[in-house]
């Protein structure tokens, strides 16, 4: 039976040659875009490569220099959110945008004409077609703000549904949710195309990018580098594709022989031992729970575990940060429990927050100012309470140097610096003097590719030279990539530790999901 | 002591707690709006005291105290109108330009007044009053609360009104989303500047039709600086009600008694020093303030202007 071509459909929304400049910055430079009914549009792309200010463009958070958007093959001005709304696009953005105090009726009704009272019945009574077709379930009375971070991206996509969107933008959408979430997910934007709509997913992850889109297009500093039509990838298998894509992605350099070497294997006595280590939180996920593990030398332990497992609590009762309700901390024999930030620092257990510009960097000081933070008053800095600023300076001239910080001088406001050269300035802070254990959270979160790996090869390097690290990370590739052991966290208990060789993946996945490996 | 319980002196008492408190009522009322929608209203001081002033303007010149209530929110309004011209469409700070309204209010109105009025001092005619029928016939309660000016029973249905209003409608709904996180609302499609610049001339509205009410009602005559900290009042009431008109007015009443009790007080010839007894309503406010003040929930966006697309 001859298979008839579907019918050449029109492109719901479209963008031609949009371009915007921010001060510095070319953020989107010519790009095309063009969203069809029924089909998921994957934009690919690293960070800073265009993909967050096309998705304003869509919303109407910022208008285009150049360029037209046509809507229905009429071109259009998407001039404020409420305009992209009228179109039909609805966004779905990375930070969930919902008022956390209202409950999640009221989230849902948000933005309907204020002279109307909300209509409870007749809002149940979509909502019920909403679930049969789509299997969307939602509990109208619960505070937004007390549910988990994929649930509430499950109200914003039922909200874009109920507006009777054409276009539905998922702005990293499964940057918050687990692997099993984001599969889910996939199978929502399935559902989604096949009622007609237009999905575009916005991702910096290629296998997500090959697994759901039906289209992919890649960006790459801005520019639309290349395009893969569903024809074309209907006909590859997924590492073809993914071949395909990274070639587009990063030229001919493949990311795939990045995997960090190390040198040298744990050794000796353990440096840094943790018994029972019990922290309580506000939440039931957000402590830590009997909680041990023995860290030695040369050694990188990793915690692995979904975001807000007591994994920033733990971090932060080890650097002293937290009271510690029961339990033990023994640095090299010595028993710091109860020691305070700048003891355990003077011992050489150092520690890199994930919360990079809020607590680990004061933005509006110099990058100089920033090398000694930790410092304030101490020797050779400060000399009987007076600044030292020659000594600053050349003490961050040198870090600069040694860790490749991209910035004009050692004078710049750190707060205008990219992500990943915040990192590397925190990163030399928490080594200089003498470190003997380093605890990361989450050292590579929102960093790019480049960065990411950069970090993770320091990382290793710091192992190399003898260091214990904990390494805190939600991104189980990065530690399955590093770590000698991994632990695996769960609503505040290491539910295991397992060595990190053949089988671990699997292992790890069974202890977190609930099960003894 | 005996002074103290008569039915004469309980009247007294509470009409004074009343007339005190009803400013502070609609104050409070006016920044809750304002606050709900994120914006921190320093200025309502001024608002009221322009308020007072054109409120008392109009209504003596042209001999009608209701034309005067509404110079008197227009007067607050026109304040407001810099306020949300300043810091909703600029979005400059708030607390600074708030004080300088004040500031600026308290030195225009006092200069205004010594060029009119400061040789004569006119007084408008006692306030007009609107017997409840019924409820005034009883006692104590009747002649302080049911024989009022009919702003006064404006003022306390205002409360279940708006109450309403927050809870039950979409209005009330944008409002709260203002403040706690203008990004939703505006990617909901909402113009988060639109909601806070109407909530901001509602509040000049309240703050002027208060400060109307000071001059016209309660004391019948504009001094310079009349309204004395109300504005203030006003602000403190708005943060510790948590979001709730109810207890806005739980905290006028409190307020508006302690301040009646100094007048009162010092009318029963107690023998007490009368800067002691003048203090009360401030230690009222300090009293609250320590046992309440920490469980104050302010809207997680309050003071902070809304710029679309930053992070």
């Amino acid at each position: 039976m001859p298979v008839r071509s579907a019918p050449a459909t029109a492109p719901v929304v479209e963008l031609l040659g949009v371009t915007k400049r921010f001060p510095g910055v070319l953020a989107v430079d010519r790009v095309d875009l063009a969203l069809l009914p029924g089909e998921v549009h994957a934009l690919l792309g690293e960070n800073g490569a265009g993909k967050s200010t096309l998705v304003a463009m869509l919303s109407g958070l910022v208008e285009p220099d150049a360029g037209t958007v046509r809507v229905e093959g009429r071109e259009r001005r998407i001039g404020s959110p409420r305009a992209a709304l009228q179109q039909g696009i609805s966004t779905v953005f990375q930070h969930v945008m919902l008022v956390p105090t209202l409950t999640v009726l009221e989230n849902l009704v948000l933005g309907m004409s204020w002279w109307r009272r909300p209509d409870r019945a007749e809002l149940e009574r979509r909502l019920a077609a909403i679930r049969s077709e789509f299997g969307i379930t939602l509990d109208l009375d619960q505070p937004t703000g007390e549910l988990s971070l994929g649930e509430q991206q499950q109200i914003e996509i039922v909200r874009a549904l109920l507006r009777q969107s054409r276009v539905l933008i998922l702005d990293e959408a499964t940057s918050m949710l687990t692997p099993s979430g984001a599969d889910e997910l996939g199978a929502l934007m399935r559902r989604l195309v096949k009622s007609g709509l237009a999905v575009v997913f916005i991702t910096h992850k290629l296998d997500e990018a090959c697994r759901f889109g039906d289209r992919i297009t890649v960006l790459r500093l801005g520019r639309k580098v290349g395009e893969l039509a569903p024809e074309g990838l209907a006909a590859m298998d997924q590492a073809a594709a993914v071949d395909e894509v990274v070639g587009l992605m990063f030229g001919d350099r493949s990311i795939a022989e990045a995997r960090p070497t190390r040198l040298r294997k744990a050794e000796g006595a353990p440096i840094l031992t943790v018994r029972g280590l019990t922290v309580t939180g506000a939440t039931r996920l957000a402590r830590v729970d009997d909680v041990s593990f023995d860290l030695r030398p040369g050694e990188i332990l990793g915690i692995a575990g979904i975001d807000g497992n007591g994994q920033k609590q733990l971090a932060e009762a080890l650097a002293g940060q937290r009271t510690v309700a029961t339990g033990s901390i023994t640095l090299d024999g010595r028993d710091i429990t109860r020691d305070s930030v700048a003891e355990r620092r003077r011992l050489g257990l150092r520690y890199l927050t994930d919360d990079r510009i809020g607590e680990g960097a004061v933005g509006g000081f110099p990058v100089a100012t920033n090398t000694v933070l930790k410092e304030i008053g101490a020797p050779p800095f400060w000399s009987g309470g007076i600044e030292r600023p020659g000594r600053i300076a050349s003490h961050a001239r040198e870090l600069i140097d040694r860790y490749d910080v991209r910035t004009p001088d050692e004078t710049t406001p750190i707060g205008r610096l990219s992500g990943g050269n915040i990192q590397k300035v925190l990163l030399a802070r928490e080594l200089s003097g003498e470190a003997r254990v380093v605890v990361f959270n989450k050292p590579t979160y929102g960093l790019d590719v480049q960065n990411i790996m950069a970090s993770r090869n320091r990382i290793a390097a710091i192992a190399d030279a003898s260091l214990a690290v904990l390494l805190i990370s939600t991104d189980l590739e990065e530690l399955l990539d590093v770590a000698d052991r991994i632990a695996v966290m769960a609503a505040g208990r290491l539910t295991g530790i397992v060595a990190n060789d053949e089988g671990a993946r699997a292992r790890i996945g069974a202890l977190m999901i609930g099960r003894a490996a | 002591m005996e002074a103290l319980l008569t039915a004469a002196f309980l009247t007294a008492l509470l009409a004074g707690a009343v007339a005190a408190g009803v400013p502070l009522l609609l104050a409070g009322l006016g920044e809750q709006m304002s606050e709900k929608a994120g914006v921190l209203n320093i200025g309502i001081e001024g608002m009221m005291l322009m308020g007072a002033y054109l409120g008392f303007l109009v209504a003596f010149e042209s001999g009608n105290v209701a034309l005067g209530f509404v110079a008197g929110m227009a007067g607050g309004m026109a304040v407001a109108l810099f306020m949300a011209i300043l810091c909703v469409g600029l979005g400059l700070n708030q607390i600074v330009i708030g004080i300088g309204l004040t500031l600026g209010v308290e030195g225009l109105t006092a200069l205004l007044h010594h060029f009119q009025f400061s040789t004569t001092y006119p007084r408008l005619a006692a306030a007009w009053r609107l017997p409840v029928p019924g409820l005034v016939e009883l006692p104590v309660i009747g002649p302080a609360l049911f024989d009022r000016h009919p702003l006064v029973y404006l003022a306390f249905l205002l409360v279940p009104l708006l109450a309403w209003l927050y809870r039950r409608t979409a209005l009330g709904l944008t409002l709260r989303a203002a403040g706690e996180k203008p990004a939703a609302l505006d990617v909901a499609g909402i113009d988060v500047q639109t909601v806070r610049f109407l909530a901001v001339l509602f509040t000049g509205a309240m703050a002027g039709l208060g400060g109307a009410f000071m001059a016209n009602v309660a004391a019948g005559i504009f001094i310079p600086f009349m309204t004395g900290g109300a504005g203030f009042i006003g602000i403190v009431l708005a943060m510790l009600a948590r979001g709730r008109p109810a207890w806005v007015l739980i905290g006028a009443v409190i307020f508006g008694g302690a301040l009646s009790l100094t007048t009162a007080l010092q009318v029963a010839g107690l023998n007490v020093p009368t800067d002691l007894i003048q203090m009360l309503p401030f230690a009222a406010v300090m009293a609250v303030l320590v046992l309440y003040g920490r469980k104050a929930r302010l809207p997680a966006a309050l003071g902070l202007p809304y710029v679309r697309g930053a992070r």
